[in-house]
Parts: C-alpha cells; sequence; structure tokens
C-alpha cells in the first residue's frame, strides 16, 4: 500500500501535537496545543505590526507635497528593510541581553536560539526564540519611522539613513534592554506594556530634536511670527494610512501580551479600539475651539494619539480609563500641533506631538489609571524622565555630528525643487514629462 | 473674423455650452486656468494656521467667429455665465489675421 505524502504528514503532525504534549505539561504547564496556538497568534500580531509600514509610508505620503513623495517612501523603504536588518546583526541581543548590568548588555551578533529557543521552554509556551526575534524587529524599525515623518521635505537623505541606521540598530535597542530587556527600570517597577515610552517617546524625541535642527520648510515661518501652512497633497492616501495604523495595533498590542491569553488578548483590543475612537473624537471636539470647520488630518492625528496614549498600559486599564486616556490624548495631539508650529518646530505629518507628547500621556497614564497597584506615577515620571535624557543625549549627538560632517539639510534649491528631483533624479507622479509618451505629450497625465 | 476669450466660473461651462451651441456656435477650446480680479481670494484653515487662497479657479473659453456674429455670441456668454456675484468673469474680443483648417487647407472665414 502507497500512502500519500499528505496523510503521511498529517499523521506526523498528529503524532507530534499529542505525543509530547505530556512531557510539556510537566515541565512548563503549557501544552503544545496551547503553545502552537500562542506563537500563531504572535506571528499574526507580527505581521499586523508589519502593516504600520503601509500605513506610515502612505500618512506621510499624504500629509506631504507631491513633489518629496518619492523620498519620504525610500526613506520609509529604508528604514524597514535595515532596521530588520541590523535588529539581526545586533539589536535583537542589545534589547534582550539576558543577564545584564541593567544599563549596557551584549548578547553577541547575530541569532542563537539555543537548545530551548524553539520549545515552549522558552517564553513559558508563549512563542518561539524566532517569533520573539521578527515580532520586536517589527517594532524597532517603526521608531525610526517616526521620525521621518517629522523631519521630512529637507533633510538630507544620506544623512537620514545613517540616523536611522544608529538609531535602529544601537539606541532604539538599548533604551528597550532598560524595561522589555529586564534592566534597571523594569526591577524599579516601571511599566510600557507595548510601547509609548519605549517606541512612541523615544521616537518623538528622535523626531523633536531632528525637526528643531533642521529647522522649518522653507515658507512656513515668516517674520514678526507669520505662519504660512503646507497642506499635504493627498488625504485619502492619509485616511487610509490610519486606518492601516489602526489596523496594524491590533498586533502591535494584542501581540505585546506576549500570548494568546484569552482574557488579556480579547481586553487589549478592546482598551485599544475604544481609545482609538475616543481620541477621534477627543481631537475633533478640541479643534472646534480652533475652527468651526472640522479638519481631516487633525481628526487622523487624533486618532494615532489615542492609539500611542493607550499602549503603555493597554493591558491595565479599564475600558471607561481608556476612553478617558484617549479622549485627553486627542485633546493634547491638537494643542501640541498649534504649540509647534507657535514656537517654530516644523512637524509636517503632527509625529512629535502624536508620538512624543502622547507617549509621554499614555506612560504617565499608566501611573494614575492602571488597574495593577504596583504601578505608580512616580515610577512612570522617572521612566520619562530616563528616557528624555537617554534618547535627546544620544540623538543630538548624533545629528550634532552629522551637521558637522555631511550637513543634515538640503540646499534651498533642491528644497524648492522637490527632493523627488533633487535626491533621486525621479518623480513620483507625471513621470510622462519628456513628450515623448504618446497619451500625455506635455506630461499631463491626468486627461 | 475675431476671437472671443470668455473666462467664466468652472460650474458654468455647461450652460455656456448648450446656450452657444444653440446660438449655432460650435466649435471652442476650453482650459482651466487661474486668476482673480477684483474678487482677490478667501482664506481658508490647515492644522489651526490660516492662508490666503488667491487665485481662484476658472475656465477659459476660446471662440473664433466672423465679425457680425460677435455682439451675439457676447450677450449668449453674458447671460449664461452670469450668478450675478462677484468673480462672474469677463469676456475679452480681440482681433483675427486668419485661421487655417489643419485638415483641408482651408483660410479666412470658411475655415471657422
Amino acid at each position: 500500500m502507497i500512502w500519500k505524502k499528505s496523510t503521511i504528514g498529517k499523521c506526523a503532525l498528529g503524532a507530534a501535537l499529542l505525543v509530547p504534549a505530556t512531557a510539556f505539561a510537566e515541565d512548563t504547564g503549557v501544552s503544545q496545543g496551547v503553545f502552537v496556538a500562542n506563537n500563531v497568534w504572535m506571528m499574526v500580531c507580527t505581521a499586523f505590526v508589519f502593516i504600520m509600514h503601509l500605513g506610515f509610508a502612505s500618512v506621510e505620503t499624504g500629509l506631504t507635497r507631491a513633489k518629496n513623495t518619492t523620498n519620504i517612501l525610500f526613506k520609509n523603504v529604508f528604514v524597514i528593510c535595515s532596521g530588520l536588518l541590523t535588529y539581526y546583526i545586533c539589536g535583537f541581543n542589545l534589547m534582550y541581553p539576558g543577564d545584564f548590568n541593567g544599563y549596557f548588555g551584549f548578547a553577541g551578533f547575530g541569532l542563537d536560539p539555543g537548545a530551548d529557543g524553539n520549545t515552549a521552554l522558552y517564553a513559558d509556551g508563549g512563542y518561539t526564540y524566532w517569533t520573539d526575534f521578527i515580532f520586536q524587529g517589527m517594532f524597532a524599525a517603526t521608531c525610526a519611522t517616526i521620525v521621518s515623518g517629522a523631519v521630512a521635505e529637507r533633510i538630507k537623505l544620506s544623512a537620514f539613513m545613517i540616523f536611522a541606521l544608529v538609531f535602529v540598530a544601537i539606541i532604539y535597542p538599548i533604551a528597550g534592554s532598560w524595561k522589555w530587556g529586564g534592566g534597571w527600570l523594569d526591577a524599579m517597577g516601571f511599566y510600557d506594556f507595548a510601547g509609548s515610552t519605549l517606541v512612541h517617546s523615544v521616537g518623538g524625541w528622535g523626531a523633536l530634536v531632528g525637526a528643531w535642527m533642521l529647522g522649518g520648510r522653507l515658507g512656513k515661518f515668516g517674520p514678526e511670527g507669520r505662519l504660512t501652512p503646507i497642506p499635504g497633497s493627498n488625504m485619502p492616501l492619509a485616511a487610509i494610512g490610519v486606518f492601516l495604523l489602526w489596523l496594524g495595533w491590533f498586533g502591535f498590542n494584542g501581540g505585546s501580551v506576549l500570548s494568546a491569553d484569552p482574557e488579556l488578548t480579547s481586553l487589549v483590543l478592546v482598551t485599544t479600539c475604544l481609545a482609538a475612537a475616543a481620541g477621534g473624537l477627543g481631537a475633533m471636539i478640541s479643534y472646534n475651539f480652533v475652527s468651526t470647520k472640522p479638519d481631516l488630518s487633525m481628526a487622523l492625528n487624533g486618532i494615532l494619539a489615542g492609539l500611542v496614549g493607550v499602549t503603555a498600559g493597554a493591558d491595565v486599564f479599564s475600558p471607561i480609563s481608556a476612553i478617558l486616556i484617549g479622549a485627553i490624548a486627542g485633546c493634547l495631539v491638537v494643542g501640541s500641533v498649534i504649540m509647534f508650529d507657535r514656537i517654530r518646530i516644523d512637524d509636517p505629518v503632527g509625529a512629535i506631538s502624536v508620538h512624543l507628547t502622547c507617549g509621554i500621556w499614555g506612560t504617565l497614564a499608566v501611573g494614575i489609571f492602571s488597574e495593577n497597584p504596583d504601578h505608580s506615577f512616580l515610577t512612570q515620571l522617572i521612566g520619562v524622565g530616563a528616557y528624555a535624557a537617554f534618547t535627546l543625549v544620544c540623538v543630538l549627538s548624533l545629528f550634532a555630528i552629522l551637521n558637522a560632517t555631511i550637513g543634515i539639510r538640503v540646499p534651498e534649491e533642491d528644497e524648492v525643487e522637490g527632493l523627488d528631483v533633487s535626491e533621486h533624479g525621479m518623480r513620483a507622479y507625471d513621470l510622462h514629462t519628456s513628450g515623448t509618451s504618446l497619451d500625455a505629450p506635455l506630461g499631463l497625465g491626468r486627461s | 473674423m475675431k476671437k472671443i476669450e470668455a473666462i467664466i466660473k468652472p460650474f458654468k461651462l455647461e450652460e455656456v455650452k448648450e446656450a452657444l451651441t444653440k446660438e449655432g456656435i460650435v466649435g471652442m477650446t476650453v482650459s482651466e486656468v487661474k486668476g482673480f480680479g477684483r474678487q482677490r481670494g478667501h482664506s481658508e484653515l490647515y492644522r489651526g494656521a490660516e492662508y490666503v487662497v488667491d487665485f481662484l479657479p476658472k475656465v477659459k473659453i476660446e471662440i473664433l467667429l466672423a465679425e457680425d456674429k460677435v455682439t451675439a455670441a457676447a450677450e449668449v456668454i453674458t447671460n449664461a455665465a452670469s450668478t450675478g456675484r462677484i468673480g462672474d468673469g469677463k469676456i475679452f474680443i480681440l482681433p483675427v489675421d486668419d485661421v487655417v483648417r489643419i485638415r483641408t487647407g482651408e483660410r479666412g472665414e470658411t475655415a471657422i
């Protein structure tokens, strides 16, 4: 009798699921079935976090000018590609050094699952070593993407690429090790469930320094406090981008439970979505005091603000707390956008307001609203301060060195012409401008 | 022969075209332009910051006519394009030296 390959495969899988079950149950209390379920959830969440890169690409494209679209997208593409690779080379092991002094540790270059890495022994049956790496790797890249929005339309591509490399490979992982890697802030009781502090505020500080050091885009700030807005080029894309980011957050927060625990994961999805909704509405209502004509981009920022705000404690907030935190974040982001314009820091997409302002708010909110009595406002405040100090010192130095060596801002003529043409020699739209296209002889592609 | 250039509000184009067709004038060239007269622009708000939009979208219609048709055509356009509000537009009447039909090579009024 010849057995079909698929039948043999199914038997083997069945056997694999059944046989070690008893052994695992004794070692870890987690059955093979639960381990598989946990790991599958974590891998699905990894894919959701990856979707955030689609979201960022769309939002940044939508809120900036068409003449810079290729440049924005190229930066986003570079960040995810280089970020994952550097996380493989050293980032993961800087962030999770194992036993270390709490401030800096390194578990070696490259990856090594070890004997137990891909068994239920690795993370209490929550996920495998490989899943751990790739899930965290997706987070790492989002950190630099936050910066790319704030420095858009005038940063030199080479300077940004070097910055992003160092930021994701070294600065972010070391900062992350202090809490998620079991470092000194973790020992102190500081809490950041899914990264309001570690990802969003760290990215936010980077964005702030970048935008400040670069100065505003040409034409944005005039004499005597004059402010000229520079509208984005594609509102549909911006809106789609925010919805994609919200979708990504299902995995960003859902996966930060680090297992498929039914109660926690479902609670987290609830708090996350309620905060997003409250953030959107909070922004709409507070912007109404600025103008009675609702601004779509502010509402979109509001949704993101709510998401960032809840991220520090989505698993320790009640639904009603999540709504309050989201609503406050929505109000904060509106005020913050207007404030940064007033103090002449140009942030084309509102990245600093969404990620830094609301990242700090989310971190502190844990100290106010957490259902866990071990969390304290003071510890959260110390965490905010520590990350501020560390990130500011690192990023200021990095940008200062780049500015002194290769320069960080493009020349005026390049900025006026658009970075697509000056940095890339190609456009994102109206690509047929040479007159050889039979359909669009003048390059006026849309007929 | 004369050329009429009419700058009108964009949403009035269909009405003007129908009115001209009824009058027997069937050829025209249309382009999207921007401009302002004494109307100036209006201000808009983006993320809390105000900016003035000076150049407003308009449509320019260009028509070639025999001289005796000009007055009637201008009246037709004026009636169809008017809303009574500021920014309705203007009509310019220019002299034309010659016209050529590319397909046949005809010149002059028969080429209109």
